[in-house]
């Protein structure tokens, strides 16, 4: 018998190497796995290349995770945000590489990997800084700019529901990196609030089929709180 | 001369969204836009962090913060309305399936390059999906202020901040004027009540045909 599920977020992250990339879903708040980046933190694993859309809000969650020294380098879109005071500081002391990618480039970077992708075309960024030194081409008379897949050791991530095969399925816009992330990763941990049956997610509905996941882990129900950009000058 | 307010200017944008439109409007001043688009005028507004069809915020006290927009603030999703992932997401933008992207900038130059998502220096620079969007929709319209706070023209020749994408802007609406980004130039489609056209170009600083 098949079972992905485990007792706990500690078991959920056993195996984390140093040096691992780790994906972690999340929209600032919504998505994000913050049992499992606590289990992580508990968990030990050093010199972290950590992929996410921000850099950490307030003191918790991704943000005690760079506190705690463990980060060598964050792939993002946008760190900078109303509490992101955790980057600010490492990031202005020197102690974090950041590589700051276009969203849209870092999604589909992330999908280009779990799809077995080498690199794609992509017209985003094109005569930017972001696409400095990048690889460009001319198709059909548009600019394009090449960019290459993000693999990851490890993705953490937040669904809703779930089953013992890894079948999954997400909550409102709390769904965003989490079934790309999902593709991208050689292990990809899934939190979710309820573990049912086979069976008992529509096969019509699921989002992420089990094929992307190795570890499942229920953890307790919690409001996903706000957060907020902070504007540019 | 009778200058925009920030919801005139909203409001004089979304008079140009018409029926059936796919829209997103960026953080900041644009997202004021979706307060004047008239009820009975079906829209559906984008937001990249994956829902098409959403609506108002929420009444005090029903926040989801599971159902929220680019800027992270709680809203409601319409009937119809739907969810999917980022790669999806950005695929309505890259792909050219959205009809209108409105942004803010700190410049726009006369060739339509836009300058959004970062002002240099030691600036923490953060670009989300600036980038994308500029570059995305059939249409991209740009609202900002038309003057910095020291009074230079944020229309500009050449834009002086890092770029956010090459000859993308469509159109220009500012507090003094409305703006088309030609091929060949800037042509004034408005100027605002009680400021004469030779003003308006001394302000701006670029030529603007009429």
């Amino acid at each position: 018998m098949i079972d992905k599920t485990v007792e706990s977020t500690a078991a959920a992250l056993h195996g984390v190497a140093d040096g691992a990339t780790v994906m972690i879903g999340g929209f600032g708040g919504a998505g994000q796995p913050n049992e499992l980046i606590d289990a992580l933190i508990a968990q030990g694993a050093r010199d972290l290349t950590i992929v996410n859309n921000n850099a950490g809000n307030g003191e918790t969650g991704l943000a005690a995770l760079l506190k705690a020294g463990r980060v060598r380098k964050i792939i993002c879109s946008f760190p900078r945000q109303v509490d992101s005071q955790v980057f600010d500081g490492l990031y202005r002391a020197g102690r974090l590489e950041l590589e700051l990618v276009p969203q849209g480039n870092l999604a589909e970077r992330i999908r280009a990997a779990g799809a077995g992708i080498g690199g794609f075309f992509t017209p985003t960024g094109y005569g930017t800084e972001l696409a400095k030194g990048k690889e460009t081409r001319e198709i059909d008379g548009r600019m394009y700019v090449l960019e290459a897949p993000i693999h990851a050791d490890v993705a953490l991530i937040k669904a809703e529901r779930g089953d013992r095969w890894g079948n999954l399925v997400y909550r409102k816009t709390a769904r965003n990196f989490g079934p790309v992330m999902a593709m991208a990763a050689r292990l990809t941990v899934a939190s979710v609030h309820e573990i049912v049956a086979l069976g008992e997610l529509d096969p019509e509905t699921v989002v992420t089929p089990g094929i992307f996941v190795q570890r499942v882990v229920r953890v307790p129900r919690t409001a996903t709180g706000p957060a907020g950009f902070k504007h540019a000058a | 001369m009778q200058r925009l307010t920030r919801d005139q200017m909203a409001a004089r944008v979304a008079r140009d969204i018409p029926e059936g439109s796919y829209v997103n409007l960026g953080i900041g001043l644009p997202t004021l836009v979706g307060n004047h688009l008239p009820p009975d005028r079906e829209i559906f507004l984008h937001s990249e962090n994956g829902l098409l069809g959403m609506g108002p915020a929420p009444a005090a006290g029903a926040e989801d913060y599971d159902l929220i927009n680019a800027g992270k603030q709680p809203v409601t999703l319409r009937p119809g309305g739907a969810y999917f992932h980022h790669a999806d997401s950005f695929a309505m933008m890259r792909g050219g399936h959205l009809d209108i992207c409105v942004l803010g900038a700190f410049q726009v130059s006369v060739g339509g390059d836009l300058a959004n998502w970062h002002t240099g220096g030691d600036a923490i620079p953060a670009v989300g999906g600036a980038m994308d969007l500029a570059i995305g929709a059939k249409r991209t319209f740009v609202m900002m202020e038309h003057l910095t706070k020291s009074g230079a023209s944020k229309i500009v020749e050449r834009c002086t901040y890092p770029l956010t994408g090459i000859g993308c802007v469509s159109r220009i609406y500012t507090d003094l004027a409305v703006i088309d980004v030609a091929p060949d130039g800037l042509i004034l489609v408005e100027a605002c009540t009680g400021l004469a056209h030779a003003e308006l170009e001394r302000l701006t600083g670029v030529p603007l045909r009429a």
